[in-house]
């Protein structure tokens, strides 16, 4: 850009190629499996190029996993996570950062720290929320006396449940619980001049009207960077759903199924590894959340780096 | 504290409540249960608690298995960022230079990172499969030479580096924002003062690149020791011999498996305290971020 460095630019270039030939490989390789047969797909050497049958692997691996509905659910659970992220996120923001109360920063504080432990470290004990997620109450009541109270003066025994396991919510709700979001919009609120509220506040508006006309419209670009990153994340959700959801038929999510599908003893019973289906099942799987980064990569880029600090 | 702001609380309060009630359900709640099962000792279904102290962790720590696990989650760990941050460096040092073809060298580095771990440590299986992926070739001049099913070194091998595979768009996108984050005028002067664009590398780009490096650095290990579940489950699932048997894995197999709730508690609690030191370290270097840019 500067200078010419004829010999420093073909290295460069040779880098960046053998860099973007490490990262493509690998899916190359799927992508040829999954287009061969079975017989092709287990003689050694590895095919590198493309063979005819890619379609009826898909087709096959489709049916045999029962794609279909599975898709329909892992988008009902992608898009429920970016719902109720944003939403979240959004209010709970506007709340720390445009309203004066004591323990505003306890409130801070306390979402902050559901930064640190990411869900696989305190998985066992959340699992045992999600079969009943009343269940935090329940304790505290049998605690402080208020179901024996309830006892002595109406004679109902109360029994708090509610069952997550094999449920929507139960796959959406824990991945809501963190405070990626919550952040990208405290910084955002925090760039909003106070020029802004004070005019808002003359006009009469209140905190409310505030937040759906003048926040939400500016915010857009931060609800694409948000939605991308956390429809990405949630798509790739593994051990979670693999967890909560024993009624793989009904509510099975398509990144769990490919747990099914590794040709191991277990699947072929001995026989010959069934790559060029696992292969298809993976590249299906995959297709979303890339087009996704693909597609949003400007607001996927600015989300990324911005809500991790 | 904003000089302009609203004073209705009633709405402010049931506004942050829907997160606060959620993060106690699924947050807080879970956690101090892990601390408390892991002072205790509790039947799978039901059946009571009983406090036994430390007991818990004394057999955890004298358990070869469980130090068998940290070993090769360090290994992994290290290993891992050790790959990926170098990659992902040298990568973005050189798509920084914006020569032709910079856009496409930067999507195609940055793509994979919407690739599901088990999708990853699917294909790496194909990949590293000793009868028909990339390395078949090599038995079928040695037989017997590659294969991460008998080997446990091969095995972890093989999931350093579809961990480190997985990490590197990641750590490209942060190190290419922080290049581009320096001012251009920068660069510049030194060119005019005659440094070779190696030599600019060398003495203002690398130096100016330390807080996100460091940043990147903890989040990858951070990642390494909690993340890895994925991977491993479709790569290896442990084996062989327990050799790939990382932390996070032992947890689940240990409490889902074995129903063994109360180690696993211990085991989640070290693991926590490990995540929550690096957390710590992590603050340090932000701090120090800031006075960098």
């Amino acid at each position: 850009m500067i200078e010419r460095t004829p010999m420093l630019n073909v290295l460069t270039h040779l880098i960046l190629l053998m860099g973007v030939a490490i990262m493509a490989v690998p899916l190359w390789l799927a992508f040829v499996a999954a287009t061969h047969d079975l017989t092709t797909v287990n003689t050694a050497p590895v095919e590198v190029w493309p063979g005819p049958h890619l379609r009826e692997n898909m087709t096959e691996a489709w049916v045999r996993s029962d794609f279909g509905t599975k898709f329909v659910n892992t988008f009902i659970v992608a898009i429920g996570v970016v719902a109720g992220k944003i939403l979240l996120a959004a209010i709970t923001a506007f709340s720390i950062v445009f309203f004066d109360y004591r323990g505003r920063m306890l409130i801070f504080w306390l979402i902050f720290i559901t930064l640190m432990l990411p869900l696989e470290v305190r998985i066992v004990p959340t699992y045992a929320v999600a079969a009943n997620a009343l269940q935090p109450f329940q304790v505290i009541m049998d605690w402080t006396g208020i179901s024996w109270l309830i006892r002595t003066l109406t004679g109902i025994e109360v029994t708090l449940n509610w069952n997550l396991l094999n449920s929507y919510t139960g796959l959406i709700l824990p991945l809501v619980a963190t405070a990626t979001g919550t952040f990208l919009y405290r910084q955002f609120f925090m760039t909003i001049p106070d020029e802004l509220v004070e005019a808002a506040k003359m006009d009469g508006a209140g905190p409310l009207r505030f937040l759906r006309d003048i926040l939400i419209p500016l915010s857009v670009t931060n609800m694409a960077a948000l939605a991308t990153i956390m429809f990405v994340y949630s798509w790739n959700q593994y051990l979670w759903p693999l967890l909560i959801i024993t009624d793989r038929a009904n509510y099975g999510l398509v990144v769990v199924e490919l747990s099914d599908l590794i040709p191991d003893q277990l699947t072929t019973g001995g026989g010959t590894p069934t790559w060029h289906l696992a292969m298809a099942a993976t590249l299906m799987v995959m297709v979303p959340p890339i087009l996704v980064v693909i597609l949003m990569q400007r607001w996927f880029v600015r989300g990324l780096i911005n809500t991790d600090k | 504290m904003r000089r302009a702001y609203f004073k209705t609380s009633w709405i402010a309060a049931a506004l942050v409540a829907p997160q606060l009630l959620i993060i106690f359900v699924f947050f807080y709640w879970p956690s101090a249960q892990a601390v408390y099962w892991a002072f205790t000792l509790e039947q799978p279904w039901g059946g009571g608690n009983t406090w036994v102290g430390l007991q818990n962790f004394r057999n955890i720590l004298s358990d070869p298995y469980y130090w068998n696990s940290v070993r090769a989650s360090f290994l992994f760990a290290f290993g891992s960022t050790a790959l990926a941050m170098g990659m992902a460096l040298i990568l973005a040092l050189f798509a920084d230079r914006q020569l032709r073809g910079y856009k496409a060298y930067r999507l195609a580095v940055i793509w994979p990172y919407a690739i599901a771990a088990p999708a990853v440590g699917l294909a790496f299986r194909f990949i590293f499969a000793p009868g028909a992926g990339l390395f078949s070739y090599l038995n079928t001049l040695y037989p017997g030479l590659w294969d991460p099913s008998v080997s446990g070194t091969q095995a972890l091998l093989m999931v350093t580096i579809a961990g480190a595979w997985k990490l590197v768009s990641y750590n490209f996108i942060f190190f290419l924002a922080a290049l581009q984050s320096i001012p251009r005028s920068l660069t510049e002067a030194a060119a005019m003062d005659g440094a070779s664009v190696m030599r600019r590398m060398r003495d203002i780009q690398l130096p100016l690149m330390a807080p996100t490096f460091f940043f990147i650095l903890v989040i990858n290990i951070t990642d390494s020791f909690t993340d890895s579940f994925g991977i491993v489950d479709t790569l290896t699932g442990g084996g062989p011999a327990r050799a790939t048997d990382l932390m996070v894995y032992k947890i689940y197999s240990d409490g889902f498996r074995g129903f063994d709730y109360s180690g696993a508690a211990a085991q989640s609690i070290i693991l926590m305290g490990l995540v929550i030191a690096l957390t710590f370290v992590q603050f340090r270097y932000v701090e120090r971020r800031v006075h960098y840019t």
